[in-house]
């Protein structure tokens, strides 16, 4: 009866270890990756941000002829055309989030959710190639001719809206941008309306309020962080994102007061011009601009992490 | 009873404008849909996987994009997944409450809505520099890249559902944790780890952006794993811009086989984890 065999128990020690190193080692490597890509930034972007100092951010010129690269005009469309995101999709996306949660009946509330997270799966060259041949007419032939006609000559804001219909341009691509984030947005928020306990809910109801104003007044002071942080997760989508607003911006440096105008973002100066740039100061000014890129975003992402986490072990904490 | 009135309304008001939202975002996806159903396929055509990628203006098929994408996808896949599978293992079964694990985790989830382009142009300096050129490798590594937050986030998830209870008996019969987590957690896990791997390949199928510099493109049959390979994608971008009738065809017949493949895995994910769920609530 020897039940106990010290080879084996010796084996399974090594097996083990090795086991747990290899899962070390692969967490580590998360780690290293990010590290990596801040380090391997850092170097490429070096020549350029060494060449042109901190005027490399606030210098509209963009010219590869004479070697004079400035990055003001693709933060500025970046900023911009998230914006514009931002003000389409945040009330869309809670409008939907609201249906989903309050409204849907039963039935209908999977099918619906399915659909708008598989939205989010359709990858952003399709939503590019879409925005390109169908939407960008449609907002040429009608939208942007009865904005320059409507709001166009209004005090403050009218300059926004002058200038010919371009179709492609700033708005376009915030227009696409807002698509493209809304579910992301939607199913965010959903989730936190979702950790809402039903008894605060309950609560409001017993005491006559209307289902908005259950919503209102129970429901997003409840989950202002949950919804602050989906924002934010949207939001680093939007700067971030690529083939889409590269499709429909137009791909011009410069900085327009018309929000009809073309324009370029970061994303899509680096998508448009990398493989054709020649000389180093070239390559590497798109590489800063690569830099700043992920240097915004990692601040938007990490904040709304924080913010969810937080959400997280709170709603963790009640139930 | 005016008041009341203005509460009804304006309760109206809102709950009316979110229906709206919701239906604008459902005619949104109906909408991008129809567009590539009813420009994809008149585009369809045998020709699509036999031939290969035409020069301006003349006739082809898809044929080299379609391989390269497919090779690509599958190569990121099986570097990038044991990567993301184990860091997940660590994450829920070692590290569980650890300082690290909290760093990994949050780093990770930073990295799964990183801007895409950003991994591209980091394996363009450590992969295309280096080697002095494109290749279908660095594609595939930028794609691995990507695919290992995916699998990380899912795997972890998963693991954290399988029963406390499970583990324990495993513990009870003398098992390390090392035969623990291969006979009884991975397979209890199991259809939950396939759905992270198909939300992976969904995700970086499509992937564009880091390929253009990675990746590059070939307008030739190559299965050279050392040089410039086609892929879907970026063909698809070349040829949507160009103003060849017969290429933003093809564009537009590339655009609806990967979305219609990339909805497959998402909804065989979905409906996995569905089945997933059914079984734990019976």
């Amino acid at each position: 009866m020897a039940i106990i065999d010290p080879g084996h128990a010796a084996k399974q020690l090594i097996y083990e270890r090795a086991f747990r190193s290899a899962t070390l080692i692969a967490a580590v490597l998360v780690l290293l990756i990010l590290g990596g890509v801040a380090i391997s930034l850092v170097r490429g972007a070096w020549p350029a941000l060494s060449h042109f100092g901190f005027s490399f951010i606030t210098r509209e010129v963009w010219n590869p002829v004479t070697d004079q690269f400035g990055a003001l005009a693709p933060i500025y469309g970046t900023v911009v055309t998230s914006a514009i995101a931002m003000v389409i999709a945040v009330p869309t996306g809670f409008g939907i989030a609201l249906f989903l949660t309050e409204l849907c009946p039963p039935l209908l509330k999977r099918p619906i959710g399915v659909a708008v997270e598989l939205l989010a799966a359709v990858p952003s060259i399709i939503f590019g190639i879409w925005g390109l041949f169908v939407l960008a007419p449609v907002l040429q032939r009608h939208v942007q001719p009865w904005l320059i006609r409507n709001l166009g000559d209004l005090p403050a804001i009218g300059h926004l809206f002058k200038g010919p219909p371009y179709g492609i341009g700033i708005l376009t691509a915030g227009v696409v941008l807002a698509i493209m984030v809304l579910p992301f947005i939607a199913a965010t928020m959903r989730d936190v309306f979702d950790t809402v306990p039903p008894m605060l809910k309950e609560s409001g109801y017993g005491l006559g309020a209307t289902t908005w104003e259950v919503i209102w007044n129970v429901v997003v002071p409840h989950s202002r962080v949950g919804i602050v942080g989906g924002i934010m997760l949207g939001l680093g989508r939007a700067l971030g994102e690529t083939m889409a607003v590269t499709f429909v911006i137009g791909n011009a440096h410069r900085i327009s007061s018309s929000l009809l105008a073309p324009g370029t973002t970061i994303s899509s100066a680096i998508a448009n011009e990398f493989t054709e740039a020649v000389g180093d100061l070239y390559t590497s000014s798109l590489i800063a601009l690569g830099l700043l890129l992920f240097l915004i975003t990692f601040t938007v992402i990490a904040l709304a992490q924080a913010m969810l986490r937080r959400l997280e072990r709170r709603s963790g904490a009640v139930v | 009873m005016n008041r009341r009135m203005l509460r009804k309304i304006k309760n109206g008001a809102f709950l009316s404008l979110s229906l709206v939202a919701t239906l604008t975002g459902l005619a949104c996806l109906a909408a991008i849909l129809w567009t590539l159903i009813s420009h994809g396929v008149s585009g369809m055509s045998g020709r699509l996987f036999t031939q290969m990628t035409p020069p301006p203006g003349g006739q082809g098929g898809l044929l080299n994009a379609i391989y390269g994408s497919g090779v690509m996808t599958l190569l990121g896949i099986l570097i990038g997944s044991p990567i993301g599978v184990l860091a997940g293992t660590y994450l829920a079964e070692y590290g569980r409450n650890s300082r690290l694990s909290m760093l990994v985790r949050f780093i990770n989830d930073v990295l799964l809505s990183a801007p895409s382009i950003i991994i591209g142009l980091f394996i363009y300096e450590i992969v295309v520099v280096k080697m002095g050129h494109f290749s279908a490798i660095a594609g595939a590594l930028t794609l691995a890249v990507l695919a290992i937050p995916v699998t990380l986030r899912t795997t972890e998830d998963m693991l954290n559902l399988v029963p406390i209870g499970m583990k324990d008996s495993s513990a009870a019969l003398g098992a390390y944790p090392w035969r623990t987590t291969l006979s009884v957690l991975y397979p209890a896990a199991r259809s939950g780890i396939v759905t992270g791997l198909l939300l992976a390949i969904a995700r970086i199928s499509g992937e564009t952006a880091p390929l253009l510099f990675t990746a590059l493109n070939n307008q030739f049959w190559s299965t050279n794993l050392n040089a410039p390979m086609a892929n879907l994608p970026v063909v698809i971008f070349q040829f949507a811009l160009s103003p060849y009738k017969d290429w933003q065809d093809l564009a537009w017949a590339g655009a609806l086989i990967i979305t219609v493949t990339i909805l497959l895995l998402s909804i065989s994910a979905r409906v996995l984890l569905a089945l997933l769920q059914a079984e734990r609530g019976s």
